[in-house]
């Protein structure tokens, strides 16, 4: 069996939700070791405050959120509030490389485990928080979801349709910004510390990753003065750029016409080889100044065709054109099944589910999805006993004096 | 202060990649790698559409290389000739990334794939990204943002139902690849430290901005539930069906603020109606709420209209400022629908140290961009310079290669670089 790049790594994940979490599955489908902690007093808050559930009835160990954000790992639960836990989280910290954070700032040095006090136990710890707003600032204790950072971000303002009121992007987007980056941090300290010994203190602010996806907005109104507005699906140097209805009930394709060419090719395709010599058409500028009278034109075409049909024929004929798929649609996408991006798994609760692979393959280090995400404190016994190296009788102590607490 | 370490100041990057990889090579950049991009000789066809810097069309002036080509030196080449491919073969001995977003087949006809340069340097991580993968049934399709956006299902999650879906206006699937596929890069790096190995990695546009999907494959995966859009609205929270509007018009433009549960929730609902009452705006129906009860989970569509219809007035005549003030002396969940004038002018930001101006001699000005994604203990995360001119370097790089100043000229007029 081929060896995943990050083999014999282990992370200790206090995190929760998305950010965090996605950080080390990503590692994990890779071949780390990766322990997320919980309690009961206090779960993951994917599995008891967000849908979807398995058949939509509730259940700690019944969410498809927890469950996209957690394959590969261990679950463990540790109440970080029991007389003694903090202890027990040191002793995890020890056996880790990585521990991975998303508390709002502060928390993990109140409870003493702050990145000083995880030296004291592991000199060479690399440390990653990761929250909105950064460990530092004015703003740092202001708490807040990736679904408000979108807006603080300026994603929001420039999604919709012109001279409507924004459009929202869905699910917390920024979080997701915010775990590429943290999965880069998190190798460059693994990289670090494999030429020097020396360990990392990561600062990652979701915030600050989002500014990077917005730069050149950014410069449109430092350089120009100029506010970046939205404007639905239009391009300002290609037309037409639009989605197109197609047959079925809202069905859509989706085309980007940059140059002539490609606009005689697009002509020809819809059966309207006419409009290449229709002065309303004949270059991008004058494209753009008729890009309804375009669309119409395309519509009339993309309506009697499906979307799959569409988009096959136009790209066979060298049109950028692409449907614009459902969430259904990507789990029977020929593409993505062929990178094995959705990975059956067995999950004791729910079933047969898929967990989501990584959008890079590697020719020698591929990924691999061997488990679901961990049912709450499914590997207690393993982690405690065997890796953190504990007697049954302390595990069992443990569980008397609550630091692996109950089910409510 | 100890000075931060650059921890790729060893690392040479290779970067042929057009805007679906600048953002790449631009984070090893970052972090102090020797980055070299190449364009072909005249200069990358994105540099030829806009934005432009003072609305000046010119490719030394783009906005958008400017944004995702500093921390990088530049050079031409010209790989379709024989001598600009023994050029790359000589440079590639000592490159330890190759990022490259050629079409899949393009650099195996010139004799330059994985396999060719892998023998040259079996050390090199080679970063291919293309619009769908390397291999597979779409592999020779093309595609652009508009595109990626759509065939990653992002689009069918965002706008009103009742409309088209639409994207982000603001080009987005380059950026999620680009990041993708450095994260990628980054971990075949690692793991060539670790073992001496170096191998391909084959980064997909649309598999990467699937995660700008969230958890939606989840509902999907779960229940056959099919999460759709639902323009400023929020769904999925409740096992009802309401939804909560996100996005409320104010007084100079637009606040994000959302009606939610658990404990962040039900304060910031509490310290809403505190501030509509304080100015006697809160009808007694909020007044009266027992918000300790507020249950998001089974709350129905009726009283989330309600609650909502109040708030909407009320929020009217109050300016994103003082929202946002409120919002962080109140400890409540919200924030401004900001403008890109907001973020240059965000405090929390600018107190963080993001902003960095660089000096572009050509044009005699200063422009400021964000100086680091990360910050780190001991590594640098920095601008350290900005965007190369057509072929800046030329000269630099190919002395390192041990061309002499003749050579370059012989170069020039073959049209190589």
């Amino acid at each position: 069996m081929k060896k995943g790049v990050f083999e014999g790594i282990k992370v200790a994940e206090f995190a929760a939700i998305a950010a965090g979490p996605l950080i080390g599955k990503f590692m994990a489908d890779h071949g780390a070791t990766v322990v997320h902690v919980e309690s009961y007093a206090r779960p993951d808050g994917f599995r008891s405050n967000y849908p979807p559930y398995k058949d939509n009835k509730p259940g700690l160990n019944r969410s498809g959120s927890f469950a996209i954000c957690n394959n590969n790992k261990l679950g463990v639960t540790i109440n970080l509030k029991a007389p003694g836990a903090i202890d027990v989280a040191r002793k995890l910290v020890q056996w880790a490389d990585v521990v991975t954070e998303n508390f709002t700032p502060g928390t993990m040095d109140k409870l003493g485990l702050g990145y000083e006090d995880l030296k004291k136990v592991k000199p060479d710890i690399i440390m990653l928080s990761t929250c909105n707003q950064g460990q530092t600032g004015p703003h740092a204790q202001h708490p807040g979801f990736g679904s408000h950072l979108s807006s603080l971000c300026g994603f929001t303002y420039v999604t919709g349709y012109k001279d409507c009121e924004p459009s929202i992007l869905y699910g917390p987007y920024v979080d997701h910004i915010g775990v590429g980056y943290g999965v880069i941090a998190v190798t460059a300290a693994l990289e670090h510390k494999r030429r020097t010994g020396e360990g990392q203190l990561i600062d990652s602010a979701q915030y600050e990753g989002g500014v990077q996806f917005m730069m050149p907005a950014l410069l449109e109104y430092t350089v120009n003065n100029r506010v970046m507005e939205r404007d639905g699906n239009r391009h300002a140097y290609a037309a037409p750029h639009n989605v197109y209805p197609c047959k079925g009930q809202d069905r859509w394709c989706a085309i980007s016409v940059f140059t002539d060419a490609e606009w005689g090719r697009l002509c020809k395709v819809i059966g309207k080889v006419h409009l290449t010599a229709d002065p309303r058409f004949a270059t991008v500028l004058a494209r753009k100044r008729h890009e309804e009278a375009a669309d119409r034109e395309i519509a009339e075409w993309t309506s009697r065709q499906t979307a799959e049909e569409a988009f096959k024929l136009l790209q066979d004929n060298g049109v950028k054109a692409g449907v614009v798929q459902t969430i259904a649609d990507l789990f029977i996408d020929p593409q993505l099944a062929h990178r094995g991006i959705f990975a059956p798994v067995e999950h004791p609760v729910v079933g047969r589910t898929h967990a989501e692979g990584p959008p890079f393959a590697f020719s020698k280090t591929p990924f691999q999805i061997d488990r679901p995400s961990p049912c709450i404190g499914e590997h207690n016994r393993l982690v405690f006993t065997e890796y953190l190296g504990y007697s049954e009788e302390e595990f069992k102590t443990f569980h008397e004096v609550g630091i692996i607490d109950a089910p409510k | 202060m100890e000075e931060k370490k650059k921890l790729l100041d060893n690392c040479r990057v290779l970067d042929f990649s057009n805007q679906l990889g600048f953002l790449c090579g631009k984070i090893f950049g970052d972090l102090g790698a020797d980055v070299i991009k190449v364009e072909k000789p005249g200069g990358d066809e994105s540099r030829n559409a806009g934005p432009y810097y003072k609305d000046i069309p010119d490719p030394e002036k783009n906005l958008y290389w400017f944004a995702y080509n500093h921390n990088k030196r530049g050079i031409t080449l010209d790989i379709e000739k024989k001598t600009g491919r023994e050029i790359l073969k000589k440079l590639i001995e000592k490159t330890d990334i190759l990022i490259e977003t050629f079409a899949p087949g393009y650099l195996a006809g010139l004799g330059l794939d994985y396999e060719d340069l892998a023998k040259i340097n079996p050390k090199l991580v080679m970063c291919s990204i293309t619009p769908f993968g390397r291999t597979g049934p779409y592999k020779d399709y093309d595609g652009s943002d508009l595109i990626y956006m759509a065939m990653s299902g992002f689009m069918s999650l965002v706008g009103d139902p009742d409309r088209p879906p639409v994207r982000v206006t603001l080009p987005q699937s380059y950026m999620w690849t680009s990041m993708h596929a450095a994260a990628g890069a980054m971990m075949a790096y690692y793991h060539r430290g670790l073992t001496g190995e170096g191998q391909h990695v084959d980064v997909s546009a649309q598999a990467g901005v699937l995660w700008a999907c969230s958890i939606s494959p989840s509902f999907y995966d779960y229940n056959k539930e099919l999460p759709g859009r639902a323009g400023v609205f929020i769904t999925g929270r409740s096992i009802t069906g309401a939804k909560m509007r996100a996005v409320e018009p104010c007084k100079d433009g637009y606040v994000n603020y959302i009606i939610y549960g658990g404990p962040a929730g039900i304060r910031t609902n509490m310290q809403m109606t505190e501030w509509m009452d304080r100015k006697g705006k809160a009808p007694d129906y909020l007044k009266n709420k027992d918000w300790k009860k507020f249950n998001i989970a089974t709350v129905t569509q009726e009283e989330i209209d309600q609650i909502e219809d109040a708030n909407n007035t009320f929020l009217k005549g109050v300016t994103k400022k003082e929202f946002f003030d409120t919002c962080l002396e109140k400890d409540m969940l919200g924030y401004p629908v900001a403008t890109s004038q907001d973020t240059m002018e965000d405090e929390q930001l600018k107190a963080r140290g993001l902003w960095k101006e660089i000096e572009h001699e050509d044009l005699g000005a200063k422009i400021t961009y964000p100086s680091f994604f990360t910050k780190f203990s001991t590594l640098a995360c920095d601008l350290w310079r900005r965007a190369p001119l057509i072929g800046e370097h030329n000269e630099e790089v190919y002395a390192e290669l041990g061309y002499t100043n003749e050579d370059l000229l012989n170069l020039m007029r073959a049209n190589v670089i």
